[in-house]
């Protein structure tokens, strides 16, 4: 089996402030990460691997520095990796980084799974998955907890997470699924796999390796624009209670009464 | 040729508004002079903030210039399963009133499914001027690669202006799919959606980097513009009644093989699980200490009628399952009430249920977050302060 796991180059958020004088995220010094739930996706891509042979290549849209995460899911598993990287790539909405994945996947050729994470936790969007699966003209199944089996035909048998449950599918690649944390848990590199990560050469492809239309690349193939950015207003200051436990809760359920709100009262609804 | 950004040196004077202003790190100075690197994403963040000396320039080009009077109305994407309309659709409407309140054009209801004809009466009693109504034996629940085929014939057909779709699991999964073969913008889980009145252009507000900074997007130049919309965020419209609207069949537009199979759904529903519904929530944290202790929630969930939350350090303590994690990684909540116990407040915790209507913070720490975003904090040890309460409440 042949999987590309698409992953993406983010901050690690855990270390993100905000300035309190201008509002902004601090991102000096700020360490990139691969998207958390693009490692789940790798994770699985290598166990599917172990169990049944073939290769997992590892691609990236972003600027040259994203090669140190490409590296990163080397060192974890990865057998080969693949930057795609141009300026003409740069602003592109989900749209546009979609169809440059495709391609980037319709480059690379014989592809049977196209894994990703559910959502990148600097965007959140999770559109870039089923958007890379239109290009590709394949079926996506998006939030996958669980892959079941692969049957003697190729068929992979998924658990796709809903709301209230979930549903069991059956589907033939090529196919482009997304998951969620649930699935795995992701291994630490081994030291053999940061030898070779050191060594490994990261293909580079610009947008003329590519078969593409420049007009839907980046900025220009960007159909939505971001017109406005600002902090979400800082919710003004609430009513903390330091007292003793009787007088705060006494307190608590005093002042959730006069906004309106007796605890309690939706019991055995 | 693609689009650009250039700072004007003669008018930078290198006073860093816009390092600050970028939320991408993208501009550094050098030699007091701004600089733009390969993190720019042409968002503009900087431009505003050098107003006052105008040295960024971002030149956008378009290449296809496209006949936009087409497209008129509102149309929103009815999900349901089992015979019932998703609880986020009611709100869509909600939303898609006040657009068309701005707008003065038809709102409209796309629905496909197997004997659906139910569910397309109750979308008019929510008031919808129309429901574009697919019913078909071969649509399944769950087949959505059938579903996303048949509603974008559906939008290319009846060209509306609009096109929102609930932040669920399905339309986050079936709109990027509509949007991308449409070739047309889609912005995610909105929070906030209005008319601009010079230009009509519908602006789509969202949260990114896990709710730090909130991002206004527009799709100016092309139809239908469209938007998933976070789940118990936007009033509901209320049942009303039918005044009027009308079923429209759409049994010209083909139902095509599904490219999957599903071979069964299995529920799992239980009220303590169901967080993303729920009106109350009770949730632990680190503080909770032991699995054991959880049961202790679980109490006061009952009492209050809560369903039971937790943040990811009590999860991947194995004290929880995961279906019960809020936050970044998690589920995004938005509760009446949200009870925050032993919780500290870690800013991907925050971005899962901040905007909850009131949040409640039970915390020995006082100098934890969760107080900055609480409504009402108790300071105190919460083995004592959840008996009490639960004590008071059972009064």
């Amino acid at each position: 089996m042949n999987i590309v796991v698409c992953i993406k180059q983010v901050p690690d958020t855990t270390d993100v402030k905000i300035n309190p004088e201008t509002n902004t995220l601090i991102r000096e010094g700020v360490a990139s990460i691969i998207n958390p739930f693009d490692a789940y996706a790798l994770e699985e891509a290598v166990r599917l691997k172990e169990k049944f042979g073939g290769t997992v290549s590892v691609m990236s849209m972003g600027p040259p520095q994203a090669e140190a995460s490409l590296r990163d899911a080397v060192a974890l598993g990865a057998d080969d990796a693949y930057l795609l990287s141009d300026r003409a790539f740069a602003g592109s909405d989900t749209l546009a980084t979609s169809y440059t994945l495709a391609a980037g996947v319709r480059k690379l050729g014989g592809v049977d799974v196209i894994l990703m994470g559910r959502q990148a936790i600097d965007g959140d969007t999770g559109q870039t998955g089923p958007s890379t699966a239109e290009n590709l003209g394949c079926p996506q199944l998006t939030d996958i907890r669980k892959i079941e089996s692969v049957e003697a035909d190729g068929s992979i048998v998924l658990q796709r997470v809903l709301e209230e449950g979930y549903v069991r599918i059956k589907v033939k690649p090529p196919v482009v699924i997304t998951v969620v944390k649930e699935i795995n848990e992701p291994r630490l590199p081994s030291l053999r796999g940061k030898m070779n990560a050191k060594k490994k050469e990261i293909v580079t492809w610009t947008a003329a390796d590519l078969e593409v239309d420049s007009k839907r690349l980046g900025l220009t193939g960007s159909p939505t624009q971001v017109v406005k950015i600002f902090t979400p207003p800082k919710p003004s200051g609430g009513t903390i209670f330091e007292g003793s436990v009787t007088e705060n809760v006494k307190d608590l359920i005093a002042e959730l009464k006069a906004a309106g709100v007796i605890l309690g009262a939706g019991k055995g609804e | 040729m693609s689009s650009s950004i250039k700072v004007i040196l003669d008018k930078c004077i290198g006073c860093g508004l816009c390092v600050r202003a970028c939320p991408f790190a993208a501009v550094t100075l050098v030699d007091k002079k701004a600089v733009i690197n390969e993190n720019c994403t042409f968002c503009g963040a900087c431009v505003d903030a050098c107003k006052k000396y105008q040295a960024i320039v971002i030149t956008r080009l378009t290449f296809e210039a496209h006949d936009l009077s087409a497209y008129k109305g509102i149309a929103v994407f009815a999900e349901h399963r089992n015979g019932k309309l998703a609880s986020v659709v009611p709100e869509i409407i909600g939303a898609g009133m006040s657009l068309k309140a701005s707008l003065n054009v038809p709102l409209t209801a796309v629905l496909v499914g197997a004997n659906v004809k139910p569910i397309a009466g109750e979308l008019l009693e929510y008031g919808v001027d129309e429901v574009w109504m697919r019913d078909d034996q071969a649509i399944g629940d769950f087949a959505e690669d059938v579903q996303t085929d048949v509603v974008y014939r559906i939008l290319r057909e009846k060209k509306p202006e609009i096109f929102l779709g609930g932040g669920t699991i399905m339309g986050r999964s079936l709109l990027p799919r509509v949007a991308s073969r449409t070739r047309t913008g889609l912005t995610a889980d909105c929070t906030e959606l209005e008319i601009d009145p010079d230009t009509r252009f519908l602006k789509q507000t969202r949260p990114a980097f896990g709710g730090n900074i909130m991002a206004t997007i527009l799709c100016q130049n092309h139809r239908p513009q469209m938007a998933t919309v976070r789940h118990k965020v936007m009033k509901a419209a209320p049942k009303t009644g039918n005044k009027g609207g009308k079923i429209v069949d759409m049994n010209h537009i083909p139902v095509p093989e599904p490219g999957y199979e599903v071979l069964e759904f299995v529920e799992e529903k239980s009220d303590t699980v169901n967080i993303v519904e729920a009106d109350f929530i009770v949730s632990g944290g680190r503080g909770v200490k032991d699995p054991k202790n959880f049961a202790l929630l679980q109490e006061l969930a009952r009492e209050i009628g809560a369903a039971l939350g937790a943040s990811r350090a009590a999860v991947d303590s194995g004290w929880i399952p995961y279906s019960h994690q809020v936050g970044q990684t998690g589920k995004t909540v938005n509760p009446k009430i949200y009870i925050a116990c032993g919780i500290s407040g870690a800013i991907q915790h925050l971005a899962g249920m901040k905007s909850s209507d009131i949040i409640i913070a039970i915390n020995s720490d006082r100098t934890a977050p969760i107080f900055d975003v609480a409504h009402f904090g108790i300071v105190g040890d919460l083995f004592e302060v959840v008996p009490e309460i639960i004590k008071r409440i059972k009064g």
